[in-house]
């Protein structure tokens, strides 16, 4: 088993006929995922061929949901059009969406975001900005490389795309239940906690490796939570110590503002419930190699 | 993007809120001609993206059109923390009743935004927020339903303003949520918010941060960015689509994804420790991508910093295989070469993730005395802080 992603979920592409989307929709389909269509409402009625996989175009969320049974969206579609995409995921009630693209005004998130919880919460949204989640040997939702490690008994959760990548390389060889990159927006729909929760509640996955960087206090929140709601073993990393602050670091959320959201405030709050925090990955992956190995 | 107070008092005046009468100045020329049209008794701001100015002497009174000219000649050039003063706003005076307090900011905890209001106004709202909490007033604000009259009036209310301004900060607070959302800012912070003697209400500073995503629905946002404060690699970098931002160390840093990138200056600046105290001199994420092109552009901005003695490439094949990467790396020397822009600094390159083998390998073969091949991330960069030590 896994969090959010099983070989059982079937999942659809909003956005698939654009360049990412239909680039990524092959990568997932030949990583095993089970993709069942896409959505592109002036192409709706066509199929797209994927090395031998034809692939049914819907005009809306609804539609393909209707017709395939699909509960998993990933969205590939620019930012200007990702507020209107992620909603008409929301209005079909999918339960898990996520949303690859970066640069998407705050507002846009925000109001997406205000609108999920209006409506229930019936959608679970990863990102934006973020790489997806994959749960090796199972499924790949998103653009996580889907060859670098196997299935495994370790959870990973990170704001960062590379460093998820980096740490499921250097932990290859033990594995990985489920991995979710959750973005480096200021605003995301699925938090550390999130998934610390998923985690901690999913009976495959044995310990936890959480990756966070400068700004916010997200990773603050999620030691507090682990203090009192985690009982997995989990070890941290978080980039960015020598950031200087007022400047964005890549990533739109990525920003020491005065003296909030540095890098030593986390590993302290972190380090404070017991969480080991590693100097450098290669740290991180030696001491999660520590807790797997100790069994 | 933080705005100066004049663009944010202008922005302000844009969307029909309350601000006083001014201009801003680059020269005392400028001041002249501004003061004479103002008249009377104004203040000369420094305009400044940091705190404290009063303190440093770059907020002064002045009466008459030579008085003025004096204290923006004063303050133009003035350093206020490390900060040049180029520009000095200047706004007729008001008389001054009562301060308070008003802003809209992003809530990155509760993924929304927040009113934060108070009528302790004019001091440091953190502070105020310390030592007397009931006087502060933080609201959420849903980002769907925004700020009718109905929400103003509940936080008006529960902030406690007096009757007789009521009125006017509901206005105000409706107003100030429209330019909030119009502009995509993420904060826009009014501190004071000024009743006068006759009971009217000023927004007497103005605090605005514009949220860069949403560049895309605002072309008239570009023409607020100060080119003259900009770095110029920053500047050189941007117009490549590279995402730089320049720091004061030896080590070039270029790598693939804004985490591994944060996480590599980490790696460098421990390894730095152990070899003269070097630090990296910048950051770059050249994206999943890292085509020769765009390796060569990266290179050529991080190697036109003087202050850099060594370089570290830092890939992690994901997307992008390892091979492709090593390809782009010894095309983009060549590429440098051909612009007659030879690489003279040692390069230390850690390639690892898919195919990594394949791209040492086609490394190795190019066999270019200035690229070192360390395999692993800490040992590049504990070899990339020494060389740049001994560059030194």
């Amino acid at each position: 088993m896994a969090i959010w992603l099983t070989k059982d979920s079937k999942v659809i592409v909003q956005g698939m006929t654009g360049s990412e989307g239909s680039k990524h929709t092959r990568r997932m389909l030949a990583a095993g995922t089970n993709v069942v269509g896409g959505t592109n409402p002036r192409k709706a009625g066509q199929s797209v061929d994927f090395d031998g996989t034809a692939l049914p175009v819907f005009a809306t969320v609804a539609d393909a949901m209707a017709e395939t049974g699909a509960d998993v969206t990933v969205i590939f579609v620019p930012p200007q059009f990702t507020k209107a995409a992620v909603i008409e995921a929301i209005d079909a009630g999918i339960p898990l969406a996520v949303v690859i693209t970066e640069g998407v005004p705050v507002h846009d998130t925000a109001a997406f975001w205000a609108y999920n919880v209006a409506k229930g919460e019936r959608t679970r949204i990863i990102g934006p900005n973020c790489p997806g989640i994959a749960s090796p040997g199972a499924s790949n939702a998103g653009i996580i490389p889907a060859d670098i490690t196997g299935s495994g008994r370790i959870g990973l959760v990170s704001k960062s795309g590379t460093l998820t990548y980096q740490m499921m390389y250097e932990l290859r060889d033990i594995g990985f239940s489920t991995c979710v990159g959750i973005g480096g927006d200021p605003i995301i729909g699925t938090t550390h906690i999130d998934a610390l929760a998923a985690f901690e509640a999913d009976p495959d996955t044995d310990a936890i490796v959480m990756i966070g960087e400068i700004g916010g206090d997200a990773e603050e929140r999620a030691a507090e939570f682990i203090k009192s709601h985690v009982t997995k073993p989990v070890v941290g990393y978080i980039a960015g110590f020598t950031a200087p602050p007022g400047k964005t670091m890549g990533h739109a959320g990525a920003i020491i503002s005065g003296s909030a959201g540095t890098a030593e405030a986390k590993k302290e709050a972190l380090e404070a419930v017991g969480v080991k925090v590693g100097k450098t990955p290669t740290e991180t992956a030696k001491l999660m190699r520590e807790i797997m190995s100790a069994g | 993007m933080d705005l100066y107070e004049y663009q944010g008092r202008d922005l302000f005046e844009r969307h029909g809120l309350p601000v006083l009468a001014g201009g801003v100045a680059n020269t005392p020329e400028e001041a002249r001609a501004i003061a004479e049209r103002l008249g009377g008794r104004v203040v000369v701001k420094a305009q400044v993206k940091v705190g404290g100015r009063g303190k440093a002497g770059g907020v002064k009174l002045a009466e008459g059109t030579d008085e003025t000219v004096a204290r923006a000649t004063d303050i133009l050039g003035m350093d206020i923390k490390g900060h040049t003063v180029h520009k000095v706003m200047i706004t007729v005076t008001a008389d001054v009743a009562e301060e308070y307090y008003f802003s809209y900011l992003l809530d990155r905890a509760n993924r929304t935004f927040l009113c934060i209001a108070s009528v302790a106004g004019g001091m440091d709202i953190e502070q105020v927020a310390a030592d007397t909490p009931d006087k502060v007033v933080k609201a959420p604000i849903d980002a769907v339903k925004g700020v009718d009259e109905a929400k103003a009036r509940e936080i008006v209310t529960a902030a406690g303003f007096p009757a007789d301004v009521a009125d006017q900060v509901v206005e105000v607070a409706v107003g100030l949520w429209q330019a909030f959302v119009a502009e995509d800012a993420t904060l826009v912070e009014v501190n004071p918010l000024a009743k006068t003697g006759d009971g009217k209400l000023l927004l007497l500073d103005a605090k605005v941060t514009l949220d860069e995503n949403a560049a895309f629905r605002h072309p008239d946002h570009e023409a607020l960015v100060d080119q003259a404060a900009v770095d110029p690699l920053e500047q050189a970098a941007k117009e490549k689509d590279l995402n730089y931002v320049k720091l004061d160390g030896e080590v070039g840093i270029i790598g693939n994804g804004a985490g591994l990138v944060m996480s590599t200056l980490d790696v460098v600046a421990y390894a730095g420790e152990r070899h003269g105290n070097v630090k990296p001199a910048n950051f770059l994420d050249i994206g999943g991508g890292a085509s020769a092109a765009v390796m060569a552009n990266g290179l050529e901005i991080v190697l036109s910093d003087p202050s850099v003695r060594s370089v570290f490439v830092n890939v992690f094949g994901g997307i992008t295989a390892c091979d492709e990467v090593a390809n782009g790396i010894v095309q983009a020397l060549a590429l440098l070469e051909q612009r007659g822009e030879k690489v003279t600094k040692p390069l230390v390159v850690r390639l690892d993730g898919n195919n990594a083998e394949a791209g040492r390998a086609i490394l190795d073969g190019a066999n270019n005395p200035l690229v070192q091949r360390v395999d692993t991330m800490d040992g590049a960069a504990e070899r990339a802080a020494e060389l740049a030590a001994a560059g030194v």
